[in-house]
Parts: C-alpha cells; sequence; structure tokens
C-alpha cells in the first residue's frame, strides 16, 4: 500500500470560455518511507498538488489517497494526525503574534495530547534548537530558526507522511544546507515519507529517490534519481531541464 | 553534526529573561510613545484626567450637581462659582464634574458593545466569505448609509428615551465602520501560510478566528474604536441636546447645552463651559486615536 496515491488530479478555475484548466489528470504513488520529488519551472503546478493534497483547495477532481484512504473520507483529525505540511516562506508561516510556546502548544490542544511541555521540548531538541525559544516570538529569530520551530510544529503530530513545498527556497544558502540535513536525518529517524517540491534539481538529487518533473499542468516524466546524473531522462523537457541545471552547477 | 554547531550559535545568544513581548511592557512602549508626541500626549493627558474626574468626582465638584438654589441663579463666573451656575441655580463645574461619570458610561458601554459585534461581524464576513460575506456586509451597508444621529434618533424612539436607550441606539449605529474594517483586515491575511497551518493542524474555524484573526485585528480595531468614540461623545450630546438621552436632572453635558440653550444669549456661560468640555473630550479622543494609530501599526515598525 503507497503512502500517497494520485489518480487523475485535475483542476480548472473559471468558467465557460474562460475556463482554464491548472493541473491535468496528475497520476503519482510515493511509497511508505520514500522521499518522492516534484520539479518544474514556476506556474508548472507543484505546489497546487501539494495544496490538494493538504486539503487547502477543495475544488479538484480525481482522487487523492493516503495510505489506501481517500483523503475525502478521512476523518479530519486522523487526517491531521497523519499529514503535515512546511511551507516556503518562514516568514509568513508562523503567527507573527504568538509566541513559539503557542504555536507548539495549539496543535496539542486540538488534539489533547498529554505530556505537553514535554513534547514541546522535544520538538524543539529534535530541530536543533534549544528549549528556551519556547517564550521567543517570531521576529526575535533568524530565518532558519523560524524553519526549525516550523518543522518542529509540523512533526509535534507525529506525521507519517510531510508534505514540504520549497522549505529551503527562502534561506540562506549556508542555512538550507543545514536545514536539508535535518530534513534528511528526521526522516531516517522517524521513518517519514516525503513528497518534496522544488524548483532546484540540485536539492532534490540530494533529498529524494524518485522525483516527478512537471510542466504546464502535467507531470512529462517520473524518474528515479540516477537517471539526474546521466542525463538521459526520455522526455524531451526532461532533458533540458536536467541539462539546464547541470550546466548552471558547472557554471557556478 | 550540524545540529550540535547550530546548538551552540543559539546558546551564545542568551534568551532575554525580560521578556519584551510581555503585555505589560508592550503596554508601557506604547504609552511611551503617546506621550513622545505632544498632539497625542495631549490627548492621552486629558483623557486621564477625564478618567480620574469621573473617579473622584464627590472631592473635586464643590457643590452638589442636582441642589436648586432658586436665590443664586444665573450667576455669571465668580469666585464662589467659577463656571457660573444655570437657570436653577446650580453650579455649573459640579455639574460638568459630574458629567464625566455620565460621558465614560456612555463611551465604556458603547465600546463594549462595539468592539466585540464589530469584530464578530466582520472576522467572519471576511473569512468565511461566500453568500455569508454578501449578508453580512449588505447588512453593513444599510446601517452604514444611515447618518449616525438619525438612526440612533430613531432607534431611541422606538425604545423610548431616556440614557440607557440612548446608549444602545449609538452602539448599534457605530459597529458598522469597525466591523467593515475587521473584514477587510481579516481579507488580508486570511490566505496567510500561518492561518493554512493552523487550519491543518485541525484547529477549527471558531478557532482560528479567536485564536489567530483577532489578535492580527485588534490595533486597527481599538484604534478605531478611540476614534469613534469622539463621534460617541457628539451623538450622546446631540440626543442629549434633543432631549432623547439623559433625562434631567442627570448633568449631562448635551443636556446642559439644551437647558441652556434658552438663556445662551445673556448667560453666555450656560452653554460655553458644557461645550468646551465635549470640544476637548472629543479632540482628545481623535488626537489619541491618531497618535494609538502610529504607535499600534505593525506596518509602520
Amino acid at each position: 500500500m503507497s503512502a500517497i496515491e494520485v489518480r487523475d488530479l485535475s483542476i480548472s478555475l473559471g468558467f465557460g470560455p474562460a475556463k482554464k484548466r491548472i493541473l491535468g489528470d496528475v497520476c503519482f504513488e510515493v511509497e511508505a518511507g520514500e522521499s518522492f520529488g516534484l520539479v518544474g519551472e514556476s506556474g508548472s503546478g507543484k505546489s497546487t498538488i501539494l495544496r490538494c493534497i493538504a486539503r487547502l483547495l477543495n475544488a479538484w477532481e480525481g482522487d487523492i489517497k493516503l495510505e489506501g484512504t481517500s483523503v475525502n473520507d478521512m476523518p479530519f483529525a486522523d487526517y491531521c494526525r497523519a499529514v503535515q505540511m512546511v511551507f516556503q516562506d518562514p516568514y509568513g508561516s508562523l503567527h507573527p503574534r504568538q509566541s513559539i510556546r503557542t504555536a507548539l502548544q495549539e496543535p496539542l490542544r486540538i488534539h489533547r495530547m498529554d505530556r505537553q511541555v514535554e513534547r514541546m521540548e522535544r520538538a524543539l531538541i529534535d530541530v536543533g534548537l534549544n528549549p528556551d525559544f519556547l517564550s521567543r516570538y517570531p521576529h526575535e529569530l533568524s530565518g532558519g530558526q523560524r524553519q526549525r520551530v516550523a518543522i518542529a510544529r509540523a512533526l509535534i503530530l507525529e506525521p507519517r507522511i510531510l508534505l514540504l513545498d520549497e522549505p529551503t527556497s527562502a534561506l540562506d544558502v549556508s542555512v538550507q544546507a543545514e536545514v536539508l540535513n535535518l530534513l534528511a536525518d528526521l526522516r531516517t529517524k522517524r521513518n517519514l515519507t516525503y513528497l518534496f517540491v522544488s524548483h532546484d534539481l540540485a536539492v532534490i538529487d540530494h533529498m529524494c529517490e524518485r522525483l516527478a518533473v512537471m510542466q504546464h499542468g502535467r507531470i512529462v516524466e517520473v524518474m528515479s534519481r540516477d537517471v539526474l546524473a546521466t542525463g538521459e531522462a526520455k522526455d524531451p523537457y526532461a532533458r533540458e531541464l536536467i541539462r539546464a541545471s547541470l550546466e548552471y552547477d558547472q557554471a557556478v | 553534526m550540524a545540529i550540535e554547531t547550530l546548538n551552540t550559535q543559539d546558546n551564545a545568544m542568551p534568551v532575554s529573561l525580560s521578556n519584551p513581548n510581555s503585555p505589560l511592557r508592550r503596554l508601557l512602549a506604547v504609552i511611551r510613545e503617546l506621550l513622545g508626541n505632544p498632539s497625542s500626549g495631549f490627548g492621552l493627558i486629558v483623557i486621564s484626567i477625564l478618567l480620574l474626574t469621573a473617579l473622584v468626582a464627590p472631592l473635586l465638584a464643590p457643590y452638589d450637581p442636582n441642589v436648586v438654589n432658586l436665590n443664586n441663579v444665573l450667576q455669571p463666573p465668580n469666585a464662589t462659582h467659577w463656571f457660573g451656575t444655570d437657570e436653577l441655580g446650580r453650579d455649573i463645574m459640579s455639574r460638568i464634574i459630574y458629567g464625566t461619570r455620565i460621558s465614560l458610561t456612555i463611551i465604556t458601554i458603547v465600546s463594549v458593545i462595539v468592539g466585540p459585534v464589530g469584530l464578530l461581524v466582520g472576522t467572519t464576513a471576511g473569512y468565511f466569505g461566500g453568500w455569508y460575506d454578501t449578508v453580512m456586509m449588505r447588512v453593513t451597508d444599510i446601517f452604514l448609509s444611515f447618518p449616525s444621529l438619525i438612526l440612533s434618533l430613531a432607534f431611541v424612539a422606538a425604545l423610548g428615551a431616556g440614557l440607557e436607550n440612548a446608549i444602545i441606539a449609538i452602539g448599534l449605529t457605530a459597529w458598522p465602520p469597525i466591523a467593515r474594517l475587521a473584514r477587510a483586515e481579516t481579507l488580508t491575511f486570511r490566505n496567510a501560510d500561518y492561518i493554512s497551518a493552523s487550519r491543518m493542524q485541525g484547529a477549527s474555524s471558531l478557532r482560528i478566528i479567536v485564536k489567530s484573526i483577532v489578535p492580527m485585528c485588534m490595533p486597527s480595531v481599538l484604534v478605531r474604536i478611540t476614534l469613534s468614540m469622539a463621534t460617541v461623545i457628539l451623538t450622546a450630546a446631540g440626543l442629549g441636546f434633543l432631549g432623547l438621552g439623559a433625562q434631567p436632572p442627570l448633568p449631562e453635558w448635551g443636556a446642559m447645552i439644551a437647558t441652556g440653550r434658552r438663556y445662551m444669549l445673556d448667560n453666555w456661560w450656560l452653554v460655553a463651559f458644557p461645550g468646551g468640555a465635549i470640544l476637548l473630550v472629543s479632540l482628545a479622543f481623535n488626537l489619541l486615536g491618531d497618535g494609538l494609530r502610529d504607535a499600534l501599526d505593525p506596518k509602520q515598525h
């Protein structure tokens, strides 16, 4: 049974002649414990897929199954315990007027979990932050620290699947590496399934075993990580994307 | 490995023991900023004086505000009656001092009605959107399209004259601008990532509105309430003047002007002092509101 199974996912916006399809017949599967990447240029629909799985968008057609159950049939509380998301912008994903304590305690209160203080401190330690951070506010933290808090908040409900929407693209290069290593560590320790959206092939290469290349709201090819090194993709667009990325890396 | 190095960095930056975000410290910072600006400082001081006066009115007032002394009517301001006496020989200064209690009661009750109602309507309309938003905002528009004094008049006429009904009527007319404002604020961050995050954590709509959206709307709503206090005082005085608000012998400022009107041409002090008090207090609320906007607006920091 795969952790995430997406079948014929499509979204159209607008009505009548102005109707525009922004996602068409997207199909892919992510095995439990796997890290799956979604790459593509801006506007290719990768974050939209994530938002559909995250139930932040509802006007889609098709089928999204998590661990064999369709997301729409899942009780919302169970869904929240199974799937969490880390957002792109660490400056926008933490409530500016809530302390870190509040941000971490809210999900515990909602799900009436026990040992709340212990869990909050543990969550911060697990992402490499000092438990003293609980009393701080987001504006007192750096971008990397905020993203760590966002990861801690996502993991505090002990989900099995983590949706990552370009979690490092808003960060400094040196901090990017730290956060990526942290995410990789957490995955092996907790046996998490990742769905990782990025436009950076190097990041995907580092984080994911398999990936899907997207263009204009469609998946053009699903490939394994090894293809990135050889550049022997079947689809011309995917080949071009990989080649451009390799050339860019060499130029840098 | 990376985690360990980062941890040492974090320890090097000592965690501030006195949290700069504690409500008391924030309040002190805001007061300091208000006093730093001459106009908002003036507003704050006048309103503090108003509060103190209302609190210790019996100590400050030289005479009983309701004792009629027909041997001493319409005295111009002099050493024994600083603001003169009215047509029934009552000391105007004492009446103005006791009038602060009525004004403050009106302001407090109106804010207690208006703030929550406006926030509730505005945040829910902004958050849920759709037909609920349309219905709520059209209702708000209908309330807004009446001049507030006329609408209060209609309510008082329906409910009956009196101070309590005047307060209810003013409350019913003062919430629409706050609802509009709260809705506009809500729209700007209803799609923010932190709202999405808390939805994904299973927070109910009520929880999101109360815990995430209302705190974000609070500063601008507070400013708006402070600014509308000036209008509230004027409307209350207007209702009092028309005989629909506070009833005699209550020393309400608008009612004092209304009774003084008949003697106004020969005895200016009957209307000048209550009028001055209304002017001073509504000006102070306007200035304080402007200052609060500067001090609380997160976009300006």
